[in-house]
């Protein structure tokens, strides 16, 4: 798959740099705050970077578009929404280390609809449902993370109505 | 093998900017939010107060436990159980400060509907699920 070479991305870490600079100059206990969560942060994501690397590599590897479209595609049916599901529910670390692998999925043939169910399933944390029972009970936490799973799907479907909708305008 | 090898790191080297951008900018956020006396920012109309928790979620971020923890001390400061809840889901669904990211990786369009569906979704979600608890006793 070809791709076209973007420099949205360095725009973008030019402009955060800009904003660490200018805050610095303001506000210098600020900025090295931030400098060292910054620091903390890189150590926390570094192996859910190397796990996400490693899955974007297997699926160059491994998954063709038209395996990617019969799995995850629009003929995947009830099965490709129960996939993206678990997947969100499954996944790890800082929602942002999985645009890229869902970026290469989507432009494999994955479904616009099961993209964003797998971002929204992401918000039920199977490990953080004690914490979450403890704060709130265990009923709110089972009502809550159900409510989450229902609003995954009719979230996906409406943000691939609503993508198309206004791609065609 | 090696085609798959050169694309995976392609593709990791256009995130690596997007990555390391949206690292400086959420520290920066998590830095400044602490001076921030949120409790007090509650507490003026009970409709409101939800759709500032589901405002704060969507501007907040990191690990969803510190969404619990902060949500917790707000129930237990005295702030409404539907505004905590639409904080604790917009928490782990809207993304504010990540949304450059999500434009550049994965389309403008996608992004900006999905975040504003989920800001709308948390809050529905917190009163169906505070409905639901209320009904059930």
């Amino acid at each position: 798959m070809r791709r076209k070479r973007s420099f949205g991305g360095w725009l973008f870490l030019a402009s955060v740099m800009l904003v660490h600079v200018a805050t610095a100059l303001a506000e210098p206990g600020l900025a090295r705050q931030a400098l060292s969560t910054f620091v903390g942060m890189l150590r926390n994501v570094a192996p859910v970077l190397v796990l996400v690397i490693v899955l974007m590599f297997l699926a160059e590897l491994f998954l063709t578009p038209q395996q990617t479209r019969s799995w995850l595609g629009r003929g995947s049916g009830l099965s490709g929404w129960l996939t993206a599901l678990g997947a969100g529910i499954l996944s790890t670390g800082p929602v942002y280390t999985w645009y890229a692998l869902l970026a290469e999925l989507r432009a494999n043939g994955m479904r616009v609809a099961l993209v964003a169910v797998v971002l929204y399933a992401r918000a039920i944390k199977l490990p953080l449902l004690p914490l979450l029972a403890h704060y709130f009970g265990a009923a709110y936490a089972l009502v809550l993370s159900g409510f989450i799973a229902v609003f995954a799907i009719l979230n996906g479907l409406a943000v691939e109505i609503l993508t198309h909708r206004s791609e065609r305008e | 093998m090696r085609g798959a090898l050169k694309r995976s790191l392609h593709a990791f080297l256009q995130l690596l900017p997007v990555l390391v951008g949206m690292l400086l900018l959420s520290s920066l956020v998590l830095s400044w939010l602490p001076r921030v006396g949120i409790e007090a920012l509650f507490g003026r109309h009970e409709v409101l107060d939800v759709v500032l928790g589901a405002v704060l979620g969507s501007i907040a971020m990191g690990h969803p436990s510190a969404g619990y923890i902060l949500g917790g001390e707000l129930l237990a400061s005295g702030v409404g159980f539907v505004a905590v809840s639409a904080l604790i889901v917009a928490w782990v669904t809207v993304g504010i400060v990540q949304l450059p990211a999500e434009m550049l990786l994965l389309g403008r369009r996608f992004a900006l509907w999905r975040n504003l569906l989920a800001f709308l979704s948390a809050i529905a979600i917190a009163y169906l699920t505070v409905g639901v608890l209320y009904l059930s006793g």
